[in-house]
């Protein structure tokens, strides 16, 4: 039996200005219009990436939602209606893309950050040095100097290696297969040009890219796509994925269409056949295990960069991240449960994980009771959308964000959602080459610098009315947030005094 | 011969004949898995073509790094990690080996005398793996090919659960060589296998089985290619060739390519 379920979207064309250029047919990545005798849409295949009405040069053509009079219910929604049909019609897991579009409170929404008035002076930016640098890795426990009288004074203290960002904003991890390698060179050259730093995803690395080996960050995961030695040689640090916000403790599966000739290349397996990702690193069972891998390639690489271990925010977060400290991960990577993903099933993207702002706080109040805080940096993501998530993200106690749809919406996305379809009209989300090419790296990358700038000059005006001039003094200090319409108890989780005390 | 220490290392290497510094020794006692490494390391940038290592106890992570075709002999157990990442060397362990030998291995050859431990060519992409006698669980998980990239690996004795999980590539043979009451291999045998073929000599106990692979009889071709590696493993081992072919094969090829392709509504 067929469900028959109305089209999401119903595609307007003004017949009356459309000049017949069938631009927007050739645009649409998802075949939703034809020509037949004019612009002709097949509503049910409409995603709303907007792709068509962009490129239309009459502004002939208008996406709306389709507002069927279904019969309102607060409790049996219409998403979770369609959604049944679907799965009754063909008994498979629903597979989405982006990130949790659920509305959870979001705690950056009820925490607002402090300035200076009076009593002691904000700083102007403009006309003071502000300093965003940040270096990601592990820190000594103290610092020793040689005070011989007849040398110059140094430090005796041997640092291990560290990633040095001008900004404290990286890429997160987007595999080459869940997007096109045009996104990935735009985030490749972006990181470049901002002194930070892009990352490969699990799906190996593609030549390409090895000329900006210096602002990559390798991923090793379950499935080891396209790990080998020089893969990791290719690379300014390693991370080992364990988990990623969108999809907490599932594996990873690129379907065997979208594994064409270069795909195969990077990944190291053969075209057409599909890349699971096993839930765990069969290797990594324990804390100990985990320690076991970050040293094989702390060894392989010869302690020459710095060695991370990426995980989803679950319920035992901190735990979880003070054991990782202690396997020697000179970084975690928190990533919470609005992160993006290239494919997930519905339930996992949107039940499963916890706000990365509550992850944040959690891990640094474990990792400083225990002392351990300064051997290890943190690196959060999961939904940052605006410098001021940053800030504030750094004040709960991150050294660092990453972000991945921003800047993927920076790149022309529209968050559509499909990307696990392949069709992705914006040339980002897709290996269709005809798509792909829609993507100019250069004008990509462009976009990717703007945004970084932006933000930086913002994060310097938050850093200015705070009156610190050093996002190092950002770091953890709760006490420049204040919670509005928080209950107590994430208060107390958050750190931070509810607003007016 | 010549006895190198991490200390003197270079030196001693760099003053002796060219056919003398060809093999290298290094006494493994006491050393850390770090200061090995580091020396073996410094040996084979030294021109060493052989590497014999004595006194070897559980160091970690051996032939790590390497992408030269140098052979490196152990006497002892190495510890967890055996040529991980390995790209080109040949190891050969004269004794028993631990968890995790061959662990993302792409190219180059591990032969181990004795038993080795759990999870033995984890995502192994490339090279060959041989061990003599049993081996722990998870082996072979994620095997997978590239190209002329055909990771190979020979169990001459028994196999724990989950032998050749998620396997996508490459060709494993085990052999259950003085086989006692213990099955040859344990349970979950290929489960999730969409790729490669597992060899095994003797019957497996189809309740053993992952629902992903199916037993399929030897054909000409499979016997060339159990020919070729078997060939091998008994001229690394010193084995009787005859006595084990003299048990018929039975090979386990995936069902699908795709196991999992119809879990998705879309
Ligand atoms: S792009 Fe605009 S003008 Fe061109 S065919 Fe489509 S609707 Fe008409
Ligand atoms: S990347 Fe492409 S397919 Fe994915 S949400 Fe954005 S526009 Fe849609």
């Amino acid at each position: 039996m067929n469900s028959h379920l109305p089209a999401e979207f119903i595609v307007k064309v003004d017949h009356y200005r459309c000049r017949r250029c069938k631009r927007c047919i050739l645009n649409c990545g998802f075949s939703a219009l034809k020509f037949e005798n004019g612009v002709v849409a097949e509503h049910h295949k409409c995603v709303a990436c907007h792709r068509c009405v962009t490129f239309c040069p009459e502004q002939a053509i208008t996406v709306e939602e389709n507002r069927l009079a279904y019969k309102a219910n607060a409790h049996w929604s219409v998403e979770v209606r369609k959604n049944i049909l679907k799965q009754a019609e063909q008994g498979g897991m629903l597979l989405t893309g982006s990130g949790n579009d659920k509305p959870y409170l979001s705690y950056f929404d009820r925490l607002v950050i402090d300035a200076c008035q009076v009593t002691n002076p904000p700083i102007d930016p403009i006309r003071e040095p502000m300093e965003l640098r940040t270096y990601l890795g592990r820190k000594p426990d103290s610092l020793g100097n040689n005070t011989a009288w007849n040398k110059k004074i140094g430090l005796d203290t041997q640092l291990g290696p560290q990633l040095k960002l001008e900004t404290p904003i990286i890429f997160g991890g987007m595999s080459f297969g869940a997007i096109s390698l045009n996104a990935q060179k735009a985030l490749a050259r972006a990181a470049q040009a901002c002194g930070t730093f892009m990352n490969t995803g699990e799906g190996g690395l593609h030549k390409d890219l090895y000329p900006y080996k210096n602002n990559v960050i390798v991923q090793v995961a379950s499935g080891r796509f396209g790990v080998n030695q020089e893969y990791l040689d290719q690379a300014a640090a390693i991370e080992i994925k364990i988990g990623q916000g969108a999809k907490p403790g599932i594996g990873g599966h690129l379907p065997g269409e979208k594994v064409n000739q270069e795909v195969s290349e990077t990944r190291m397996i053969p075209i057409g056949t599909d890349a699971l990702s096993p839930a765990p690193h069969h290797d990594i069972y324990s804390i100990e295990d985990l320690a076991q891998l970050i040293y094989a390639l702390k060894e392989t690489v010869n302690y020459s960069k710095p060695v991370g271990v990426k995980i989803s925010a679950v319920h035992n977060v901190a735990a979880i991240a003070s054991g990782i400290t202690r396997a020697g991960a000179d970084f975690i990577y928190i990533d919470g449960f609005r992160g993006g993903t290239g494919a997930a099933p519905n339930v996992i993207r949107d039940h499963v994980g916890i706000p990365i702002e509550v992850a944040i706080a959690a891990v640094d109040d474990r990792l400083r009771q225990e002392g351990i805080r300064n051997q290890v940096s943190v690196i959060a993501a999961g939904g940052i959308r605006h410098s001021g998530d940053i800030a504030k993200a750094i004040a709960l106690g991150a050294d660092a964000v990453a972000i991945g749809t921003a800047a993927l919406i920076a790149m022309g996305c529209r968050v559509c959602q499909k990307c696990y379809t392949g069709n992705c009209s914006w040339g980002i989300a897709t290996q269709r080459a005809e798509l792909v090419k829609r993507l100019d790296p250069d004008q990509a990358a462009e976009r990717l610098i703007n945004l970084l700038q932006a933000w930086s000059l913002e994060l310097k005006e938050v850093l200015g009315a705070l009156g610190i001039n050093a996002i190092e003094s950002l770091r953890g200090n709760r006490e420049r947030l204040r919670g509005v319409g928080l209950d107590d108890t994430s208060l107390t989780i958050l750190g931070v005094k509810p607003a007016g005390q | 011969m010549q006895n190198c220490t991490l200390a003197q290392n270079n030196l001693a290497c760099a003053e002796v004949s060219p056919q003398a510094r060809a093999t290298v020794w290094i006494n493994a006692k006491r050393l850390s898995y770090q200061e090995l490494n580091a020396t073996i390391h410094e040996a084979v940038f030294g021109g060493a073509k052989v590497v014999e290592v004595e006194n070897v106890n559980g160091q970690r992570y051996i032939g790590r790094g390497l992408n030269q075709p140098v052979e490196i002999i152990l006497h002892g157990t190495p510890g967890n990690d055996l040529g991980c990442f390995l790209n080109g060397p040949q190891i050969i362990v004269r004794g028993n080996g631990q968890d995790c030998i061959g662990n993302t291995m792409n190219d180059g050859k591990i032969v181990v005398h004795g038993d080795a431990g759990d999870v033995l060519g984890y995502g192994m992409r490339g090279g060959k793996l041989f061990i003599r006698g049993n081996v722990g669980y998870r082996v072979g998980i994620h095997m997978k090919e590239y190209r002329r990239q055909v990771p190979v690996m020979v169990i001459g004795g028994t196999a724990g659960d989950f032998f050749g999980e998620y396997m996508a590539g490459g060709i494993i043979i085990l052999l259950g060589l003085e086989q006692t009451d213990r099955p040859i291999a344990g349970d979950y045998l290929g489960t999730g296998m969409h790729g490669g073929v597992i060899y095994v000599r003797g019957e497996v106990d189809p309740a053993q089985l992952g629902k992903e692979v199916v037993v399929m009889s030897i054909t000409p071709a499979d016997e060339v290619v159990l020919d070729q590696h078997l060939s091998e493993f008994c001229r690394d081992f010193n084995l009787d060739y005859a006595a084990i072919r003299n048990k018929p094969f039975i090979k386990l090829v995936p069902t699908s390519h795709r196991p999992y392709g119809r879990l998705y509504a879309y």
